[in-house]
């Protein structure tokens, strides 16, 4: 069977798409794709396997989403992006304005068409037309809480974020989010309401260091053999949650202290429930948020978390300084697992023996937001 | 008619325009103008609370526009830019 792949790479500067051969060992490039425009995610429908929709705005022009169902040759606009209420006029709240959204997700598998869409700020939207138009998901977004759980005044350099959307494959009704101000939430729903779901889960930066909301969540995934099963790299550590349980193990305790447990982003194996991947990063002091000691590394469990192994070779040994942002790392599907990070100095890194060895398959692109890997 | 400047980040929706005209008597009548003929423009320009968007400009005759309700009338010259955004 063919492993080949294809990488759907977004960056501050557009978007570029690199396509393997059935071995993953030579690549070829399309691209850019909206040069200088700010790609913040572009990802592939797993339900149709063509269309392609990208989350994109510019330095000056507001946000938009792009749809694409020619493998990236030809792009349409969304007639409706996702967009906030009118604020009501009597001031009672701040009138919000997506400055750009964030992460793309394709709907449940029984929802051909449907898409989610996460924004700064924190917003969550529903496409019900493969992503023509989108509506406020208003469950979340006119919450009563929506103000305690993403402050005005939260969030990240880039903005605060609803920055994850996870929906689980039993049932399309059960979701997740992660946003920067307030931690991870659940519905039962579709999205109609909403609970905080963060109880051991660290804010150190709040005078209540555990408190029911606060959190800053950087990257949540569901277990694919597994739903039950979330991992989580959080602001504060590694954690992870086995339901119906409501309280996060911090799994990264187990990670060594010189590295310490802090990144942007975790990956599950796709097959093996105890397998995932984290790339740390300097948290240390200023929090540099680069790789620790200059040295890039990735780390692996196999057995969810009360163990991790250093993978580093091909990485640079030292003077290494680049980090992965959080949708910038990703697996593929294939056997063994391919693993691909898309690096803050424009490289994209693959590993095709499950993080044993890596190698640059890009070089000299602009700094990488996201990497995506789905089948050719 | 207005004169309307189209700056080089939306001359993609103006099939490489950038001068035409519009009709309207406000910068908002002009811009919905203009999203009718090409949509999508609007929205680049203003946000969802009809704000005018951070790096962006509008100018009538040379004034700048501080929000869409400024009145614009015959043979005016509306100018769009895209002002600095960083690097």
């Amino acid at each position: 069977m063919s492993a080949a792949v294809q990488l759907l790479v977004g960056t501050r500067k557009g978007a570029w798409i690199y396509r393997s051969d059935a071995e993953r060992k030579t690549w070829s490039v399309q691209g850019p794709i909206f040069l200088g425009h700010i790609v913040n995610h572009l990802v592939l429908d797993p339900r149709d396997g063509k269309t392609l929709l990208m989350a994109a705005s510019t330095g000056h022009l507001g946000p938009t989403i792009f749809r694409s169902t020619d493998g990236g040759e030809t792009w349409a606009e969304a007639q409706q992006p996702p967009a906030f209420p009118k604020a009501p006029t009597n001031g009672e709240a701040p009138a919000r304005a997506v400055d750009h959204s964030f992460w793309l997700e394709p709907g449940h598998a029984s929802e051909p068409g449907v898409w989610w869409a996460g924004t700064s700020p924190p917003g969550l939207f529903r496409s019900a037309d493969g992503g023509a138009t989108w509506d406020s998901v208003a469950g979340f977004n006119d919450h009563p809480m929506y103000w305690n759980w993403c402050p005005a005044d939260g969030g990240t350099p880039d903005g605060a974020l609803l920055n994850q959307i996870q929906i689980d494959p039993r049932d399309a009704a059960h979701m997740y989010i992660a946003t920067s101000t307030g931690g991870v939430f659940e519905s039962r729903d579709q999205g109609a309401s909403w609970a905080p779901l963060n109880q051991g889960v660290e804010a150190n930066f709040m005078p209540d260091p555990y408190p029911e909301y606060g959190q800053d969540a950087h990257y949540i995934a569901l277990a694919p053999t597994m739903p039950d099963r979330i991992w989580q790299q959080n602001h504060c550590g590694i954690y992870r949650l086995d339901r119906p349980g409501e309280r996060w193990n911090r799994i990264g305790q187990a990670m060594p202290a010189e590295i310490g447990d802090i990144g942007f982003t975790i990956i599950p194996h796709p097959r093996e429930a105890d397998t995932a991947w984290v790339f740390p990063m300097d948290g240390t002091e200023v929090w540099p948020r680069t790789s620790p000691g200059g040295k890039p590394a990735v780390y692996r469990t196999r057995d969810a978390g009360a163990n991790w192994e250093r993978q580093d070779a091909g990485f640079p040994t030292q003077q290494g300084w680049f980090t992965v942002k959080r949708q910038a790392f990703c697996a593929d599907q294939a056997a063994p697992l391919g693993l691909y990070l898309g690096a803050t100095n424009g490289e994209v890194w693959m590993s095709d023996d499950e993080g044993g060895s890596w190698r640059t398959i890009a070089q000299h692109l602009p700094e990488i937001y996201s990497v995506v890997a789905a089948p050719l | 008619m207005v004169q309307v400047f189209i700056p080089s980040q939306l001359t993609s929706y103006t099939e490489g325009v950038s001068r035409l005209e519009a009709a309207g008597d406000s910068i908002a009548r002009v811009l919905d103008d203009l999203d009718a003929r090409f949509p999508g423009l609007k929205f680049r320009v203003v946000d969802e609370q009809d704000r005018i968007r951070r790096h962006m400009r509008i100018f009538r005759n040379g004034d700048r526009a501080q929000d869409l309700a400024l009145a614009v009338g015959d043979h005016d010259e509306v100018l769009i830019f895209g002002a600095l955004s960083g690097g």
